[in-house]
């Protein structure tokens, strides 16, 4: 029930965006960060989306998806071309959100495509799917001659600022979480717990399942699209696999089944790469490690299926589907 | 007037003949027991009635329509609900989640509505939350609302498995061994509360019982199952002593 | 004719390797129901050890295929108790991610180790045999002859010794195995030994033909022969063997046909298809859950 709420509390949210979208365009305007740590803001926000985008399926659904290196890259090429060749020079800047909105309406239509063999498969075969699905998106776009083939795309400008991040991110929270606190996202947690009970308890478990997919992949696409924008380049190598086990570990050192838990592991994993930057190439045999340390000491992450009141409608206070205590 | 009717309704696992030549006629409100022995096919024959199994051959009519070849969420919505004979509630969800979730077929908003909140999301949110709630208290288990299934006790778990079965609206319940588990004291009070929830909810019910013991205390008519074949069916008195069900159960004491 | 001899002799040879590589996916998928992630990465291992056995150490063929074996299949009996076994009874989820992070690790400590390709001297003199404009390698003899050997040895094993009889009572029934007295950890540390050892051989036999290495190669040929297992019916042994050479004949096909860069797509393709209509493969069996 959606009680009126206390007459402070009802004002927040509209406090915080206000606030958070001031202080957003403040930063770069009056140079208060330097514009390094502004870029690695940037890049919390878009790993944020990312993993709030992988948490729907892999910690909400209780599926197991690699394959979100390819909705993102999706999402990178489609915003990139549109930007670069399609929308008319000087008003690219002004038609940057439609673009970012088309990389993710075509991450989704590629998540409805993922979604039909998850109607038949779980688990690792799922995961193989998805991972097929990376394997496709990079040698069909290394193959596709008007986005640069393997050579990769360039020409995109900056068009990511931090005032778009921090919508973009206000924007996936806030929907995921609706998502989450609504019947389709109860019919999700269904899944995960017990997919056959589901379905004799009335829930169309494809629907979910194509929902949930849409759903998250539209998300990645966004992130990609953010993504592109940023480093003003891309090519299919960069959304291989590895890509996709970033996303894995910005989720499970979170916790699975969590907002606050994405917001946490994206933030932490952002942070320490760059603390990490002196080590070189050994920070990239430091993030396996940890992955794998995870899973054999605290296979649900930080977090783990916990959530933070913030992220509960207040109509569902109490009684969240989150608030599930660890086992 | 007939609720149920299967025909000829045959289903093999590889080789094996779980059910063979199944046929049914159910009459609206009945109450009516399925007993057999251990592997009987008694399951089997809810998993096809559900739609968890498509039949190899056969067909069965739910009001008058055919519901082999239909999903098991479509199969629901038409009225069909079920417990499980091993408890299959989504442990890590709150009871009053459990609950909820029954009530996905019978939600009235559509993805868009819930994404941004919108439309008729906030009024349907709280009819099922209002009627979960309902159900609940009078199972006297809305205090158990945001209790966790998995820590609730068995024999609240079965209670609670039994919520929400009737949480999707059935007009049939097909009842999986609900005594199992059970001590004799239990079983009795289960006697007068399949009895009251048929009452309550206008119910046609059929019940799976392993043991004789409930199903001839409750049920007005019986069907015994023995290697997937129908072997005698008619009220209780006179399956007592069928001598093929005794034959049946030969080896196993028949608790009368 | 003598074109499409030709063609299938490189289809054999690259078939061979991927079927060996295959085995090891199988036969862990066979005993634990769990995909190794990690194995196309043991796969470069066992090239990388080839490299350092044959640049540092100078040593012939035979000894260095002694060493890269018996080196990957430590590294495998390594890798599962350390970061598998634990995980036996956890949810099947964190035992892929735990894979894929060992397979990640793998390669990107090698990377840390040789940040560059390297180029692995040849080690056996590579004559060519001329038959009537048949032209057959030593290399690819060697090749194709090691690894049917290989085979054929593994599948004694499997079918013939009392190990080989305790790996299928395990694959069988993981729980009932160990009340007839199986030893089941020291049969599953003897399977990641010998799939990975297959793995480390296909892995040397590999860098041999194609003797640029580099960290990431595993990914896609492991990739390659997982697909291979998943045609042959991913835990059956005989399965994984054939599903490398319908693999490697269909490799050979579409790079006879179109550009190589299409190589990767087709394969992917042929496996996303095959997983959505006949998931079990040529040899498997469907699995239903008891409700
Ligand atoms: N999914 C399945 N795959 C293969 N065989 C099955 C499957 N489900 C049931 N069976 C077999 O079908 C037969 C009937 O099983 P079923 O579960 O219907 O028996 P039951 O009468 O419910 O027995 P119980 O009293 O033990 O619950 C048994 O021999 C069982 O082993
Ligand atoms: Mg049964």
């Amino acid at each position: 029930m959606d009680e009126p709420r206390e007459g402070k509390l009802r004002w927040m949210p509209a406090v915080f965006l206000a606030a958070g979208l001031a202080v957003s365009f403040a930063i770069p305007q009056y140079n208060l960060l330097n514009q390094y740590v502004q870029l690695i803001i940037m890049y919390a926000g878009i790993n944020i989306i990312l993993a709030l985008s992988l948490n729907l399926i892999n910690g909400y659904m209780g599926e197991f998806s690699v394959g979100h290196a390819g909705f993102m890259s999706v999402g990178a090429y489609i915003a990139s071309f549109l930007t670069v060749r399609i929308f008319p020079p000087g008003a690219e800047t002004l038609l940057f959100p439609v673009a970012v909105t088309a990389g993710g309406i075509g991450a989704a239509l590629l998540g409805l495509v993922v979604a039909i063999p998850s109607f038949r498969t779980r688990g690792d075969y799922l995961a193989i799917v998805t991972l097929a699905f990376v394997m496709i998106v990079k040698s069909a776009l290394e193959n596709i001659d008007a986005v640069g083939g393997a050579r990769g795309f360039l020409g995109m400008n900056k068009m990511t600022t931090l005032p778009w991040v921090f919508l973009w991110t206000v924007l996936t929270v806030w929907i995921i979480r609706n998502f989450i606190y609504s019947n389709y996202g109860r019919g999700v947690l269904s899944i995960r717990e017990d997919e056959i009970a589901s379905s004799l308890m009335s829930v169309n478990t494809r629907q979910v399942k194509l929902l949930t997919f849409t759903v998250s992949a539209f998300f990645a696409g966004v992130a990609g699209a953010l993504f592109a924008h940023v480093l003003q380049f891309i090519n299919p190598r960069m959304f291989d696999i590895i890509k996709s086990t970033d996303m894995l570990v910005m989720v499970y050192l979170g916790g699975v089944g969590s907002i606050a838990g994405s917001i946490l592991g994206a933030s932490v994993f952002t942070i320490l790469l760059e603390v990490l930057r002196p080590l070189e190439a050994w920070r990239m045999v430091l993030m396996p490690l940890v992955l794998v340390l995870l899973m054999l000491f605290r296979p649900r992450g930080i977090m783990g299926l916990r959530e933070m009141a913030l992220f509960v409608p207040s109509s569902d206070k109490s009684n969240s589907a989150g608030k599930v205590k660890q086992a | 007037m007939t609720q149920l009717r299967a025909e000829r309704v045959t289903h093999y696992f590889g080789g094996l003949c779980a059910v063979s030549d199944f046929n049914l006629e159910l009459e609206r409100g009945a109450l009516m027991g399925i007993i057999g022995p251990n592997g009987a096919g008694k399951t089997t024959v809810f998993n096809i009635i559900t739609g968890v199994y498509r039949a190899t051959e056969g067909s069965i009519y739910f009001d008058g329509d055919e519901i082999i070849g239909k999903t098991p969420d479509r199969i629901v919505a038409m009225g069909i609900s079920r417990t499980f004979q091993n408890i299959r509630l989504f442990n890590e969800l709150s009871v009053l989640d459990n609950i909820r979730i029954a009530h996905y077929a019978g939600s009235r908003y559509n993805p868009f509505e819930a994404l941004l909140r919108i439309g008729r999301y906030k009024a349907e949110e709280r009819r099922i939350r209002e009627h979960s709630y309902e159900l609940l208290a009078l199972f006297n288990m809305d205090v158990l609302a945001s209790t966790t299934a998995r820590n609730l006790p068995y024999g609240q778990q079965r209670r609670l498995e039994i919520v929400r079965a009737l949480a999707t609206g059935p007009s049939l319940l097909l009842l999986d061994e609900p005594a199992a588990g059970m001590n004799p004291r239990e079983v009795d009070q289960l006697t007068d509360f399949i009895r009251w929830i048929r009452r309550t909810f206008n119910l046609t019910i059929i019940l799976i019982e392993h043991q004789m013991r409930l199903a001839m205390a409750v049920c007005e008519r019986l069907m015994v199952l023995d290697f997937g074949a129908v072997i005698a069916e008619g009220p209780p008195k006179v399956i007592q002593t069928h001598p093929l069900v005794l034959e049946a159960y030969l080896g196993e004491k028949v608790p009368v | 004719m003598i074109y499409l001899l030709q063609q299938a002799l490189n289809a054999l040879q690259l078939g061979s390797i991927y079927a060996l590589i295959a085995l090891g996916y199988t036969m862990v998928y066979g005993i634990l129901s769990m995909i190794n992630f990690a194995h196309g990465d043991f796969f470069m291992v066992g090239a990388f050890l080839c490299f350092i056995v044959a640049t540092f150490m100078q040593l012939p063929f035979l000894p260095a295929l002694l060493i890269s074996m018996a080196g990957v299949a430590l590294l495998g009996v390594i890798v599962e108790r350390v970061a598998y076994k634990p995980l036996r009874q956890a949810p099947r989820v964190s035992a892929i991610i735990t894979a894929l992070g060992v397979g990640i690790f793998l390669e990107n400590f090698t990377l840390a180790l040789s940040p560059y390709p390297k180029h692995v001297p040849t080690i056996i003199e590579n004559t060519t045999i001329s038959l009537g404009g048949l032209t057959m390698s030593s290399l690819q003899t060697i090749i194709i002859v090691l690894s049917i050997v290989m085979m054929t040895v593994l599948h004694f094993i499997v079918q013939h010794t009392k190990v080989g009889m305790a790996m299928r009572a395990i694959s069988w029934d993981k729980n009932v195995a160990p009340l007839m007295g199986v030893p089941v950890n020291h049969i599953i540390s003897i399977t990641f030994a010998l799939g990975s050892g297959l793995g480390g051989v296909a892995g040397m036999l590999y860098s041999m033909a194609y003797p640029v290495i580099d960290p990431y190669m595993g990914i896609i040929v492991g990739w390659k022969a997982f697909i291979s297992a998943v045609v042959g019916g991913i835990g059956n042994i005989r399965g994984a063997m054939l599903g490398g050479y319908i693999l490697g004949s269909v490799e050979v096909l579409v790079a006879a046909f179109l550009p190589s860069t299409y190589r990767d797509f087709v394969a992917f393709s042929l496996l996303l298809v095959l997983l959505i209509f006949r998931p079990y493969g040529i040899f498997g069996k469907p699995r239903t859950q008891k409700v």
